[in-house]
């Protein structure tokens, strides 16, 4: 039996702490994004957990839609039942403005990047491009649900045929992902008027918009030939 | 303490091993004609199975026991295991995984002897429906065709079991329709299943069957029954609160007796 | 122009302390509030379970018994206090799925991962502070609604924790407890799926993202290892079950077929679905529900692998060795899956296509089987209640599955599928192997969550009595099913099952004698909460980080400061200047001998 001696003393195997910052969160104190658009350095980084973290939510919703697609082609071969629809045409509106908004919140991530790094002086009005974003997620949710009508006045319910049960399932499944997307935004946007918005909380919710776009375009791609 | 759990686990494993050993509780004794290869691939498995089990708990066992007595070396270093990890992760490979690929590898063959091999083109059709909580069998009568099934027609009330509208369908007038599934020893039968309502399961352990039915799927087995006797077929598949009682007797009989129940049936029709 | 980015060691404060009763214990952000809570709510559904279980060994064991206070439970289920076949099934699937979600994910992985995971890799908490609150509280919702089944008119489903369409999704029709009871069922297990996602994202994050200083991957202790995987595997395995709870409360309550086939009828009637695939369902569970099972084994594994080696005061033999199984099992978990529907009437290819993956995936489990054995060669184990759970938790993984030879083949399983040799199988690796690394973690652990130490001697009663009478229940599970005795019966009235009835009797004796053991535990449990003796920071010797502070750990866990690692949690029987055995992970000492 080795004897038991007491380890060291705690406090002298610890580094101190940084200062501590005004704001919780995590991913270091230095990079907030000032709400004026004035100059900004950042001379420190740190691995942010947040925009790794987004990766493996992503991972997840992934799984998902593999799941239900794995539930739609097996459905389609179970029986004979399957009524090709046409799809409603708003849907390439849809696809339209989605993809836009990507590329709006893309520049407005941009003018951030910019003079976080010093490479601006000075960004306009930092929220506008995100308003923007913002006014087209909503448009594309709008979108769905004209979509939806469009379907309706064909007689086409959620249990009509099984084609009309996973289309309704997948966009309003997709749409319920989106409007989450919104809250996120529209989170940044307050963030940013408040200057407690990480660059790690912007490019996180940037990467997750991103990828409800994706997420729609092969979607639409799966309606379109399968439904 | 640690001698106690070495001698107790010894005293489980070997007294866990005793009714195996002894074959206390074991399946129904086999009827059918490609169940021994069945019976063949359990014992083998249950040998090396068995082997692996005793001779993992004993080394567990021992190593425990001399445990209490276990001295650091000269270094203050505990002894390492004979071969370290390698040793082990090689052993692993070798003693459990080879073997066990080879019991796949044979029972692989056994389970296409029962799945892959089609029925015999003389095979006896028979249909079996299940339904919450009964068996129901029918044959095709003289004509050979099974009339087809009118899901809107079923009717318990008026003991339709199958459905059947013989008034329009020509096929099913001679169909017989019973509650007990009889057949000829020796006669490769072809059970084509059909599932009424919800997901059931087809198992004969004297016939080594085992078979779910699929509500939309049209399955089936064959098999031939060596054996005559009346033996039990019971439902393995959860399908509501009469599970547990939902059960048919398999009736092998010998081919004149078979064919005396075949008219009686046909005439209570 | 600017300074080169630094890379700074540590994120800031996560979150402030908290300071009403309400941020302390009920909405806490601590993620070791979190972890307490889990445990609480592990414990009540499996006190839950464990009552379940007996009812129905009783029925079982004595069919015509009157149960006192069955009635009064269930009157429709139970008239006159004798249990009828619907109230044995409904207890039956309620009895699965409060262990297999609320006990067997929820203790080990979630309850101990909380408290120890951000403790273990030296941050202060975990990322997403809100999130796991989040995650703690959908899944204390999870469980209300699957209580709340009992109290509708309909009452708890009866398709047992596997729930096979079309008996699921077809509705009120296919029997009691099929309406309501089954959309509640699907919804509470819809929204734990959500609860464990949110967790899962904590656990991987914590793990890449907020180690401390010095912590590489290759010095993270033994159990962070295995949350991380159990954690991958949650992520991907939850997110496929969720949609397919989601399609079953379609084909409820809007009358879509998933998975409902043409041309059924019930009750002469002809049930208007049609077109769906019975199999889906199957192949979107067992999807899911292979890897649950490693996620209900895999942090036990981590646990007994951490116990043994502070209580053998050596490494293992190759932790290399047992962090690549771990990973094996997770990695192969996602390609066994068909293994459940040997005879499902899916393609017999594919049945032969799953059994080899099954079966190869006995090479990791036999190897962290052999390393712990061999780990335990020429060492001196220290004999407590913690390292006797942890022995006896080998003893059962070896036999729980070797019984997975037979399972593994689909030749055996003509004769083994849905006998009660899978229940004693599962049993033993999930009610047995799964719950002693529960109890392993518990002594070991109590005196770092509490501040106060377990009685020992009581401890070890429990274990000798748990271990006996987890034998004596589980194993003759495995003779009834070499019998043939079909599972899920809530009656034996076979002619070739009457003969085994005697068997079932006692195995039901022992069900009781071991549940009635367990109020040893319960009451050394609470006993010690109140009374127990102050526990010291590192009661055990242990070298890993979460024995560095004082027991109970500060709010904060290392009290506002970063620990520094300078080593892995291996350093046991090594030289020290002190003369301790040990070096602690954020010891800058190194040993002669050591690494």
């Amino acid at each position: 039996m080795a004897t038991t001696i007491p380890p060291p003393e705690p406090e002298a195997l610890l580094l101190p702490k940084r200062p501590q910052m005004s704001g919780a969160g995590n991913s270091g104190g230095h990079d907030f994004v000032p709400a004026d658009g004035s100059l900004r350095v950042v001379d420190q980084y740190s691995p942010a957990p947040s925009s790794s973290a987004i990766w493996v939510g992503i991972a997840a919703i992934c799984m998902s839609f593999a799941a239900l697609t794995s539930a739609l082609i097996v459905r389609q071969g179970a029986s004979s039942d399957w009524r090709h629809l046409t799809l409603p045409p708003v849907l390439f509106f849809s696809t339209f403005v989605i993809l836009v908004s990507s590329g709006t919140l893309e520049v407005a991530r941009r003018h951030v990047a910019a003079f976080m790094t010093g490479r601006a002086a000075h960004v306009e009005s930092p929220r506008r491009w995100l308003y923007i974003t913002l006014g087209l997620g909503l448009l594309f949710v709008a979108s769905q649900y004209m979509a939806w009508v469009q379907l309706r006045s064909q007689g086409l319910y959620l249990a009509t045929n099984p084609n009309s049960s996973f289309f309704y399932l997948f966009t309003a499944i997709h749409a319920l992902h989106v409007l989450g997307g919104l809250a996120g935004l529209l989170r940044v946007i307050i963030k940013l008027s408040h200057s407690t918005l990480r660059r790690s909380t912007l490019d996180a919710t940037a990467y997750y918009w991103h990828f409800m776009g994706v997420l729609w375009v092969y979607l639409f791609v799966l309606l379109w030939m399968r439904i | 303490m640690a001698r106690l759990l070495a001698v107790t686990i010894i005293v489980i494993a070997i007294v866990s091993a005793i009714p195996v050993i002894m074959h206390t509780w074991e399946a129904p004794a086999d009827i059918s004609t490609h169940g021994q290869m069945i019976d063949d691939q359990m014992a083998d498995t249950m040998i090396e199975a068995g082997i692996s089990f005793l001779a993992a708990q004993i080394l567990l066992a021992l190593f425990i026991w001399k445990s209490p007595t276990n001295k650091p070396g000269p270094e203050g270093k505990f002894k390492v295991f004979p071969g370290g990890a390698k040793g082990l992760i090689i052993a692993s490979i070798v003693l459990v995984g080879v073997e066990v690929l080879a019991l796949g590898a044979f029972g692989s063959k056994v389970w296409a002897r029962v799945y892959f091999t089609p029925p015999a083109a003389d095979a006896m059709p028979i249909q079996v429906q299940a339904g919450q909580f009964a068996f129901y069998f029918r044959y095709p009568g003289k004509d050979g065709k099974f009339g087809p099934i009118h899901p809107e027609m079923i009717s318990e009330a008026t003991q339709n079991l199958f459905g059947l509208d013989p008034e329009h369908d020509v096929e099913s007038r001679d169909d017989v329709v019973a509650a007990e599934l009889a057949i000829p020893v020796n006669k490769e039968i072809h059970l084509l299943m059909h599932a009424k309502d919800v997901s059931h399961s087809f198992y004969v352990p004297a016939l080594r069957i085992h078979q779910d039915f699929v509500p939309g799927l049209d399955l089936s087995v064959h098999f031939t029954a060596a054996k005559i006797g009346k033996y039990e077929i019971v439902c393995s598949q959860l399908c509501g609160l009469g599970h547990y009682n939902m059960r048919a007797y398999l009736e092998v009989m010998s081919p004149e007796d078979f064919d005396d129940w075949q008219k009686k049936q046909a005439a209570a029709q | 122009m600017h300074d080169k980015p630094i890379v700074s060691t540590a994120p800031a404060v996560v979150h402030g302390p908290p300071t009403t009763f309400i941020s302390k214990h009920v909405f806490s952000l601590d993620h070791k509030v979190i972890g307490k809570q889990y445990y609480a709510l592990a414990l009540a559904a499996v006190l839950t379970g464990m009552v379940l279980s007996w009812l129905m060994r009783i029925h079982l064991g004595w069919n015509d018994l009157a149960i006192p206070g069955l009635q009064a439970f269930s009157p429709n289920g139970a008239p006159s206090g004798v249990m009828t076949p619907e109230l044995y099934l409904r207890i039956m699937t309620m009895h699965a799925t409060f262990m297999v979600f609320f006990v067997l994910t929820t203790a080990p992985f979630a309850a101990f991962g909380n408290f120890f995971l951000p403790i273990q890799v030296g941050a202060e908490d975990m990322p997403f502070p809100h999130f796991n609150m989040m995650s703690f509280w959908t899944t204390f919702v999870a469980f209300c609604v699957l209580v709340s089944a009992f109290f509708t008119s309909d009452g708890p489903p009866l398709s047992g924790w596997t729930a096979y369409a079309p008996l699921s999704a077809i509705g009120k029709d296919a029997g009691p407890g099929q309406g309501t009871g089954q959309v509640l069922w699907a919804a509470a297990i819809g929204i734990f799926c959500i609860g464990q996602l949110l967790g899962a994202l904590n656990f991987i994050s914590t793990v890449l993202d907020m180690r401390c200083k010095g912590m590489t991957l290759k010095r993270l202790p033994v159990t962070a290892w295995a949350w991380f995987i159990t954690s991958c595997m949650g992520l991907t395995a939850f997110a496929v079950l969720m949609p397919a709870t989601i399609l079953l409360i379609l084909d409820h309550v809007a009358g879509t077929s998933f998975f409902i086939a043409s041309g059924l009828v019930i009750n002469d009637q002809l049930v208007p679905h049609s077109g769906g695939s019975t199999l889906l369902w199957q192949h979107l569970f067992w999807f899911f529900g292979h890897p649950e099972v490693y996620i209900a084994i895999v942090p036990g594994m981590g646990i007994i692998t951490h116990v043994l080696i502070t209580n053998m005061r050596r490494p293992m033999v190759s932790m290399k060795a047992i962090l690549y199984s771990m990973w094996a099992l997770a990695f192969l978990s996602y390609m066994v899956y068909g293994h459940h529907m040997f005879v499902s009437g899916m393609n017999p290819f594919s049945s032969l296509v799953f059994s080899f993956p099954t079966l190869m995936i006995t090479i990791p489990s036999t190897v962290l089987v052999l390393i712990w054995i061999g780990s335990l060669y020429g060492s001196r184990i220290r004999i407590n209640a913690a390292s006797l759970f942890a022995l006896g938790f080998i003893s059962m993984f070896v036999t729980g599955g070797v019984s997975g030879f037979f399972l593994a083949q689909p030749s055996i399983d003509i004769m083994l599928h849905a006998t009660y040799f899978v229940v004693g199988h599962f049993h033993m690796v999930m009610g047995v192997a799964a719950i002693f690394g529960i109890f392993s973690g518990t002594y070991f652990w109590f005196p770092k969550m509490t501040g106060r130490m377990m009685n020992d001697t009581l401890g070890k009663a429990h274990f000798w009595l748990t271990f006996i009478g987890t034998y004596c229940t589980f194993m003759p599970f495995h003779y009834l099913g070499w019998a043939a005795n079909v599972r899920r019966y809530s009656a034996f009235t076979d002619d070739y099952l009457k003969p085994l009835i005697p068997l079932h009797q006692f195995i039901t004796v022992a069900a009781l004698f071991t549940g009635a053991v367990q109020l040893i535990f319960l009451y050394n449990l609470v006993h010690s909460l109140l009374r127990g003796p102050a526990a010291p920071a590192n009661p055990w010797e242990g070298t890993s980080l979460e024995w560095i502070m004082p027991s109970p750990p500060p709010w904060n866990n290392f009290g506002g400061k970063d620990p520094v690692v300078y080593h892995d949690a291996d350093q046991y029987g090594v030289k020290t200047a002190s003369g301790a055995d040990y070096i602690m992970q954020n010891s800058p000492e190194s040993s002669p001998t050591g690494c």
